[in-house]
This record gives structure tokens, sequence and C-alpha cells, in this order.
């Protein structure tokens, strides 16, 4: 479920955040620190989601073919693989395990 | 502003970084029309979102939610990340609530964001407006690059315009394919998902910090998510950001035993030489 009201919630917050940067321009600086905040902060909601997503289904395990996708995906984004090859990889594996019978 | 930087390094600069001199040493052709480079490199980045943006439509509407739930996030949010993110917490359970806190975390970033590019979102009230919606990684990064008033203004409206009818047509064309094709499953669009998050957030993974905040992180959401509503596992997560400052003492003494502040300096210029890199 995802009523109309939680995405123009999520629209009014993420615009808000867009909108502060032009409107404090040059009134405001952001620490250095604080940066790093965010940016780690974003980075954990990240990881942690692609772990869930990954390995959970509900309140439990997804099966083997969704997370070995998403390690193939995981393996070709260290190797620096294009971004569609990386999205395409991990839905093809999948698929693939599927097919051959593997939940 | 490393999100900046792991966007650049998402697609467009693949096939090898011009360096940016060379670029800003280009003649400037006309005020308003980026170069062909330039076109190139931005057509690259919405083939890239396309596909992530036919996947977000389709596993949306595959996994049950309205047709109009995906193309009222992307026309109104605008923001991938975080739409694909609440989606997910819908998906996996959780509530609304919980979906729209995921969302606005992820998109504080996009504060930093308007700070960088006040200047080429300035003028009339309704260009200010629109200009402040376009503001996105993608739109960002390829501003950044570019030094010169003209040339910044030329790249960001481009990219943001472009980015915006493109990733809004292909959440279109995922929700027809996803409404049609009932078992996207069979498909592993599943595990798309998942494969975006790591795309976007392995790069950002350049010191120790941040590789145990979000490995801790990890574990915290996946042990949770048995036990807990769904939705609340994510935001638990972030309880890893205080594992930060335990692996940044742990750096620390194993970095430099005698000063602090001369290890905290080391620390920063790893971040800031990873950054640079990328």
């Amino acid at each position: 479920m995802m009523p109309m009201t939680a995405i123009v919630a999520l629209a009014a917050v993420t615009y808000a955040f867009r909108l502060a940067g032009p409107l404090l321009r040059g009134r405001v600086t952001v620490p250095a620190a604080a940066e790093r905040v965010f940016a780690d902060a974003a980075t954990v909601l990240l990881i942690a989601l692609a772990a869930t997503s990954a390995l959970t289904a509900g309140h439990g395990f997804a099966g083997w073919a969704r997370p070995a996708g998403v390690l193939v995906a995981g393996v070709l984004v260290t190797r620096r693989a294009p971004f569609p090859v990386v999205v395409v990889a991990a839905a093809g594996v999948t698929a693939l395990l599927r097919l051959a019978g593997v939940s | 502003m490393r999100f900046l930087w792991r966007t650049a390094s998402l697609a467009l600069l693949r096939r090898g970084v011009p360096s940016e001199g060379s670029r800003v040493a280009r003649p400037i052709r006309g005020r308003f029309w980026p170069s062909g480079a330039q076109l190139g490199d931005v057509a690259l980045v919405c083939v890239a979102d396309g596909i992530v943006g036919v996947s977000f439509g389709a596993t949306s509407v595959g996994g049950g939610l309205a047709w109009w739930v995906p193309v009222a996030l992307s026309v109104l949010v605008f923001a991938g990340g975080s739409q694909i993110a609440a989606v997910g917490v819908v998906l996996g359970g959780g509530s609304p609530v919980a979906a729209v806190l995921a969302g606005a975390v992820l998109n504080t970033r996009l504060f930093p964001y308007g700070l960088a590019v006040a200047d080429v979102v300035a003028g009339p009230w309704w260009r200010r407006l629109l200009g402040t919606h376009l503001i996105t990684d993608e739109s960002v990064a390829f501003t950044m690059r570019q030094s010169a008033p003209e040339r910044r203004r030329a790249a960001f409206w481009t990219c943001g315009v472009l980015l915006f009818l493109v990733w809004n047509a292909t959440v279109l064309l995922g929700v027809a394919l996803g409404s049609t094709v009932r078992n996207t499953d069979a498909f592993g669009l599943d595990a798309t998902f998942p494969a975006v998050m790591l795309a976007l957030a392995l790069p950002t993974l350049t010191s120790r910090s941040t590789r145990v905040a979000a490995g801790t992180g990890a574990v915290i959401a996946v042990a949770l998510t048995p036990v807990l509503p769904a939705g609340l596992p994510l935001l638990a997560a972030l309880g890893g950001l205080g594992a930060r400052w335990t692996g940044w003492r742990g750096q620390r003494s194993a970095a430099d035993p005698g000063g602090p502040r001369d290890s905290e300096g080391a620390v920063n210029q790893e971040e800031l030489s990873a950054g640079g890199k990328r």
C-alpha cells in the first residue's frame, strides 16, 4: 500500500531539500563533517536496503536465485562494469537460476 | 560530496575520463547548447537510468502496487534511489511512513547539491521552481564538470530536462510491461532493485569508517528483519553510523599511535584522494 498522501509527503520533503540549497546560498556553508554524515547515512541505507532486499522476502529468506544474481552484480560493480550491464546481469542470472529450478 | 563522484563514475566515465582541463579549455560554441561530447555522455546516462526506470515501473506493479504509484513518484519525487527505496519498503510489507522516512533520508544529499548548483537555477521565479526540481545526482555531476557559467547552465538544463523525460517515459513503459507480464519474478526483475542499490553504494565505500558503518548497518537490518515490522530494520540500520566512530578510533590507533591530530589528517587525506580519483 502506498497512498497518494505518502507520495506527496515524500515529494514535498524532497523538494524542500532541493530548494534549501539555492535559497540559503551564500548565507550558509555545510560543515564538511556534516556533509560526511549525510553521505555516510545514505550509503548505510543503500547497503542495508541492498542486503535486506537481496536476502529477505517478508520476514523470511528470499531463496537462492535472487541473492546469487545480486552477488554477480556486486562483483561486476567492483570490476567497474557499465551500469546497464550490472542491472541486466542481476536479472539474467536470477532468471536463469529460476529457469533451472533454483528458487 | 562523494555522491557526485560515484554518479560520475556510474556509467558515463567508464570509457575513459577526459581530463577536466581539456574539457574546460575547449572553446565555447553556443551559449545554451552543450557540446557533442557532453550530449553523448548525457545520452549514456539516460540509457542507464532508462533501464532502471523500466525495471522500477515493472517491479512496482508486478509487486501489486497500483499503476499510478510509480508514475506519481517519478513525476513528483524524481529521485530514483529514494523512489526505489520507498517502493522496496512498501513491497516488503513496510508502512508508508517508513517508506517516506527511508526516501527522505536518502534525499538529504540534495541539500548540499542545491548549494553547489545554486548559480545555474537562478533567474525568474518559474525557472527557479523548475530548475530546483531537476537537481539530481546526474545533473549536478555534469554541472560540476564545467566551470564557465554558460557551460554550467547548458550542462545542468540539458541533463536535467532529458533525464526527466527519459525517466518518466521508461517508468511508464515499465508499468505497461509489468501489467502485461504477470510473473515478473521469472525474469529476475526482483534482483534489479538490490543490484541498483549496490551499484550506487559500493563506489562510495572508500573509507574504512564508511565500510564499517555500512557493514554493521546491513547486519543489523538483516538480523532484525524476521522480528521487526517491515521498514523498521532499514531505519535501525542507521545505527551502523555509530560504529563509524569506533571504526575511526581503531584506524587512528592503527595508523598513528602517537598523535590523534596527525592521524585524523591522514584519514581525511585518504578520503579526499579516494574521492578525487573517481
